[in-house]
């Protein structure tokens, strides 16, 4: 089966064949970050714009070179607020950016439902990288691809997310991916970072403890914390947060015994994660980053109407 | 001119009258009821058969944006909106550029509105100087120059101090204050209703206690002052059940709701609907369900639009950056006598909230069928279907979330003192 969507703005849209189809795609064309020349002509003469309006090195970076890659031309757009305060709408920049004729919209935003509003408004294909606290889709595939790896399949995996669900887009993109391909997601996290109704999403389980959550896991997954944000009434200190929702040796040890480690980062160490799990031989943190080459160059592919590759 | 408005089925509740009957209008007064009156030289007859007659309806909370927003909507343009949905009257919103916070200003609305309204505008006085909460506006001043309530709308008093003296102060006056009851704190950054919808669309929720707490205040300062309160837009349980005790023990307190609380949920949001964003936010089924439950055991005294036009640039953005509020006199009617169909409300229970409450609320000599009273009628076909297409509205904008809706019921003619301002 080909890929029938224009653009991927969340995981909730995809059934269970298109993620099996971009984790597929993703496996393969990872070979490819593995060679000497990391460059294949399948994107030539293809024009992506990275269209930036929240900073994010690390998933700008991955869209470039994932582009590059693919021999697609990649441009770069920080689009600061400023514009926006200078009377420029979101829909004033698409038109200018259409204008140029661009093949794939990839872009970051801060408000949830932008790019919905994009999507509807533009003709070329548009890529989420991240709205609001909604979803963050290329994250949400590189996880599974993280995991599939590991285990061979992500159905009847154990997956616990610990931390901030309620402002994690990470959170819901790796809820409908998982829970779609047939895992089971258990969350934990201070009640004041719990949303209404989380459990609804998918095969979800809201657990008062993270070690309830962690117990018999195959895969912990620490949400970032966000110190400036959090500071002021969710939480009493970061402290008590390392304290009741950080990832120790002790609390790891109720996982399986080959249980992995992962993180969207960038990491918070001493908060999210002592330093020993950070580095330990389960932490799989750095294996996310490079999968995430490997999973942007399948969104990217199957946007522009690729076939399924051998 | 002259009007015999003949065989309709006329409701008004004021006279608890329900049955076919005349209508003869002379000189913009009722004057006569009755049965088989003969049609006197130089009258204009209306056949009202298979028609509702009604004391004209009245929005008592829209936004007509005069002066100073004027490119989202003015006071004749408004005005045609109210005719156009069967509203004789309206009362006006002072949160305009300037607020209408003092004599000349409602002086103004009053003027404009005179040449160029086709309904009654009552103006609404701010409660405080422009609004901002801070100090008492001159309400002696602002009922002198014809306002007919004192509200901040658009944002709360936040100060229960300055509240409570609101109420005393106005109750000397004799005038009504109408409240925009949420405690800003608990909205935060909210952008709709707190539940599992923003949950999924991962946008910041405003919670039911944001509005429940910010009555509860109103009601206790409105006891402890022994002055009345009108709550305006309701749209929680929690708000409807707070008023019903309140009332129970004769707490002076009324309040609206608007006809999207009883008709949408914050469903309509999905899809980042900004048609859909309004303030209070659209919230829950069991919310609607109370909605209906308040309006009929009474607890809800009045339906009011809460008309709030914008443009389409400040909805046509991303949700977050939208302005709150919708357009609804052309849609009311329609959507209110829903809950006669559904058995909330018989018809003479929807002509109290759409027109004699309000009028006694704000204290007009409106919302009766009353021989000697002002002649404001409106002719209602229940069971004209009608789309609800954005090009035919009057109102300059089109920021509704009903915009393609099929809708049954419609004001076929609005009169206004004895003048027919609008025939459909
Ligand atoms: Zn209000
Ligand atoms: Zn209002």
């Amino acid at each position: 089966m080909g890929f029938r969507h224009k653009d991927i703005i969340a995981l909730k849209d995809l059934n269970k064949e298109e993620i099996q189809l971009l984790l597929d795609t993703a496996d393969s064309l990872s070979e490819i970050n593995r060679r000497d020349i990391k460059k294949v002509p399948t994107l030539r003469g293809k024009t992506v714009i990275n269209l930036f309006y929240e900073a994010s090195t690390r998933t700008r970076t991955s869209f470039e070179i994932a582009a590059k890659r693919l021999s697609a031309d990649a441009v770069n757009i920080t689009a600061s607020t400023s514009s926006v305060t200078k009377g420029e709408t979101l829909s004033d920049t698409a038109n200018n950016l259409l204008a140029m004729k661009p093949d794939i919209i990839v872009m970051r935003h801060s408000i949830s439902g932008a790019h919905e509003y994009l999507a509807k408004r533009v003709s070329c294909s548009v890529i989420n990288a991240g709205d609001g606290a909604h979803e963050h889709p290329s994250q949400g595939l590189l996880d599974m691809l993280t995991m599939r790896q590991k285990f061979g399949k992500l159905e009847g995996l154990k997956v616990a997310i610990v931390g901030d669900i309620t402002h994690s887009r990470v959170a819901r993109s790796d809820i409908y991916g998982l829970t779609t391909m047939g895992a089971h997601v258990f969350l934990a996290g201070p009640p004041t970072m719990m949303p209404i109704g989380i459990e609804r999403l998918g095969n979800v389980t809201v657990c008062k403890d993270m070690r309830e959550a962690v117990d018999q896991a195959d895969v912990v997954m620490m949400l970032r914390i966000q110190l400036e944000r959090q500071g002021k009434t969710l939480l009493p200190s970061m402290r008590e947060y390392a304290r009741y929702f950080g990832l120790n040796p002790a609390v790891l040890a109720l996982a399986k015994k080959d249980a992995i480690v992962m993180h969207p980062g960038p990491i918070n160490r001493g908060v999210e994660l002592s330093s020993f799990v950070a580095d330990c031989d389960q932490s799989h943190i750095l294996k996310q980053v490079e999968n995430g080459v490997a999973v942007r160059m399948a969104m990217l592919y199957h946007v522009c109407g690729g076939e399924p590759v051998e | 001119m002259n009007l015999l408005i003949k065989g309709g089925r006329v409701i008004d509740p004021s006279q608890g009258i329900d049955e076919t009957m005349d209508i003869l209008i002379a000189d913009g007064v009722i004057l006569e009821l009755g049965k088989g009156l003969g049609s006197p030289e130089g009258f204009q007859v209306i056949d009202a058969s298979g028609l509702l007659v009604t004391p004209g309806l009245i929005d008592m909370h829209v936004h007509l944006r005069d002066p100073g927003l004027e490119y989202k909507e003015d006071i004749a343009t408004g005005s045609r909106a109210a005719a156009a949905g069967g509203f004789t009257s309206v009362a006006c919103m002072p949160n305009t550029s300037p607020v209408i916070d003092n004599k000349a200003v409602a002086s103004y609305v009053v003027n404009k509105a005179m040449s160029e309204a086709l309904v009654n505008v009552f103006p609404v006085g701010a409660i405080t100087k422009g609004s901002k909460g801070e100090s008492l506006a001159e309400m002696g001043d602002l009922k002198e120059a014809g306002c007919v309530a004192v509200s901040d709308d658009g944002k709360p008093v936040c100060s229960t101090e300055l509240m409570r003296r609101a109420l005393e102060y106005a109750k000397g006056v004799g005038i009504t204050v109408i409240s925009h009851s949420e405690d800003l704190a608990l909205v935060g950054e909210g952008v709709m209703n707190e539940g599992f919808v923003s949950t999924e669309l991962g946008l910041k929720g405003i919670p039911w206690a944001a509005e429940d707490i910010a009555v509860a205040r109103e009601v206790y300062l409105a006891e402890f002052a022994g002055a009345p309160v009108h709550i305006a837009h309701i749209s929680t349980v929690g708000s409807a059940r707070i008023i019903r005790n309140a009332k129970a023990r004769g707490v002076k307190v009324t309040c609206e709701t608007a006809p999207h609380y009883f008709t949408l949920t914050d469903e309509a949001v999905r899809g980042y609907n900004t048609n859909a964003k309004m303030n209070p936010p659209l919230r829950s089924d069991a919310d609607v369900a109370a909605m209906k439950a308040g309006l009929a055991d009474g607890t809800i005294d009045a339906i009011a639009t809460d008309h709030a036009p914008h443009h389409l640039d400040e909805k046509d953005v991303e949700f977050n950056l939208a302005l709150n509020g919708i357009v609804g006199l052309e849609t009311s009617l329609p959507l209110s006598l829903k809950l006669v169909e559904e058995g909330v409300l018989d018809l003479k229970g929807l002509v109290s909230v759409m027109s004699c409450n309000p009028a006694k609320i704000l204290g007009i000599d409106r919302g009766t069928l009353r021989a000697g009273a002002v002649a404001d009628v409106t002719i209602i076909d229940p069971a004209k279907e009608w789309d609800v297409d954005a090009a035919k509205l009057e109102s300059k904008s089109k920021n509704s979330p009903f915009i393609g809706w099929k809708v049954k019921g419609k004001a076929v003619y609005t009169v206004v003192k004895g003048q027919v301002v609008y025939q459909a």
